[in-house]
Order: C-alpha cells, then sequence, then structure tokens
C-alpha cells in the first residue's frame, strides 16, 4: 500500500495505490494521520483509483480519517472508488456515512 | 449421500498479516479452476481476507499461532473454505457477527463477519473460548452459458 500526498492551498489529496488489507491498512492509518496533522486540510480527497483490493480494513481507514476531518471542522471525500473496493463499501452502508463519488 | 469432493487444499501458516494476501491468492488460485466470473473471485478473495484477518487479529492478538485453512471443491461447483485457529476463541458468536461490533481498537470496523455472510453464500462459525474458532465459508459457482460455436 503507497501513498501519495498532494498539499494545495488547504486541499489534501491522498492517492492510494496496492493492496488495502489489514497489513497494508495498519501503516496507512499513520501515514494519513501525519499527513492530516501536517496539512491541516479544510478539505479531504481520498483517490482509490489505485486500490487493486480492499477488505473491512478499509472502511477502518476511512472513518478514521473522517473522524480526524471532522475535529478539524473540515470535510472529506473518497474518488475513484474500483468496482470491488465499492461492492465491500456497499455491504457495508458506508455510503451512508461518507461522500463517496 | 455423502457429498463428494472433487478436488481440494490443506495450507497451515503462522499468523502473520504478511500472510493475508498470501492466503486469499491461494484459495483464489485454486477457485479458479471453478470457471468464475471475477467479481466471484474477488468475492472470495474478500471474504477469506475477513476470515484470515479476524484469526490473525482476534485468535492471536499477543502472540503468533498457527492457522490452518482448507478449500474444497464441492459437487455440484460449490467452493468450501474451513480457516481454522487454536486461539483466544470467541465468547459470543452473535454479539461478535453483529456489524460494527469490534474489539479489535480503532483499526478495525467491525464488518469483517457482515462482509463475509453478503459475499458468500453460506457462513459458519464455531468457537470455544480458549480452544479456538473454525469458520466455514461456501459458495456456488454459477455455471456460464458457453457461447456457441
Amino acid at each position: 500500500m503507497e501513498i501519495q500526498a498532494k498539499s494545495t492551498d488547504r486541499n489534501l489529496l491522498l492517492e492510494f495505490s496496492g493492496e488495502l488489507d489489514h497489513h497494508g491498512a495498519k501503516n496507512a492509518i499513520r501515514e494519513i494521520e501525519r499527513a492530516i496533522d501536517a496539512a491541516l486540510p479544510r478539505r479531504l480527497v481520498l483517490d482509490f483509483q489505485g486500490v487493486s483490493f480492499m477488505d473491512s480494513s478499509g472502511i477502518a481507514l476511512i472513518l478514521r480519517a473522517q473522524q480526524q476531518m471532522q475535529h478539524l471542522e473540515g470535510s472529506m471525500m473518497v474518488c475513484h472508488v474500483p468496482p470491488q473496493a465499492k461492492r465491500v463499501l456497499d455491504a457495508a452502508g458506508i455510503s451512508r456515512l461518507v461522500d463517496i463519488r | 449421500m455423502k457429498t463428494k469432493t472433487n478436488n481440494y487444499i490443506n495450507l497451515e501458516f503462522p499468523s502473520r498479516s504478511s500472510n493475508e494476501a498470501f492466503a486469499r491468492m491461494a484459495v483464489a488460485c485454486f477457485a479458479a479452476q471453478m470457471d468464475p466470473t471475477l467479481n466471484e473471485l474477488e468475492d472470495i478473495k474478500t471474504a477469506v481476507s475477513e476470515a484470515v484477518t479476524n484469526a490473525i487479529v482476534h485468535a492471536y492478538p499477543s502472540t503468533l499461532g498457527k492457522i490452518q485453512l482448507r478449500a474444497k471443491i464441492l459437487e455440484g461447483n460449490v467452493l468450501e473454505v474451513f480457516i481454522k485457529d487454536r486461539g483466544r476463541g470467541i465468547a459470543d458468536i452473535d454479539q461478535a457477527r453483529q456489524p460494527m461490533f469490534t474489539t479489535g481498537g480503532e483499526e478495525r470496523s467491525g464488518m469483517g463477519f457482515t462482509i463475509m455472510e453478503s459475499f458468500m453464500d453460506k457462513l459458519l462459525v464455531r468457537s470455544e473460548p480458549e480452544k479456538g474458532t473454525v469458520v466455514v465459508l461456501k459458495k456456488r459457482i454459477a455455471a456460464r452459458v458457453k457461447p456457441q460455436k
């Protein structure tokens, strides 16, 4: 799991690539935390285009990032979610809680 | 009548998180001979990943233990996957299967069993505290209509 961070004008874009399972999510959660703490964004975008596999570990990661953004009174969305990851999010009913495009 | 087992694999590996990817890939490679669609294969990978992750996170929270995985092809093109550990066990299975219930802290979502249930046809969980847990997943791979030549 790799994360590329791009920050401009208090917008933070995090681009994910690789497999998002429990093994990968452990470090990814910490990396996201550090990136948010450094950028203090108003708006966070998680770009999942490069996610080749995701299980429920990805749900924990998304909810954790959303929680952090709520503390900053900012907003968050997840975009370019591939079909397999989308089915995981749908099965868990996450689209009711998170802005997914 | 006893169900005929057409083919099977047995695997055993330590509860290292790096084995999550190995386990789901191994089952997907084995299931490929059943001629699944890409969606069916991804569903199987996802469910196996959830079951193996549960064993790694919950069965052996502070130690390395053994995880046994058995996959079988049953008559009627049904895939059956056993994931067995000899870890801590689950005190209350009904509670563990509730969506959003987790004892795994902020790294876990509590959606593992919900995803196994929705991606497979059948989910069975047997567990005894301090003895271990067995999860059985079953999925029938639908026969595909072969294109006419």
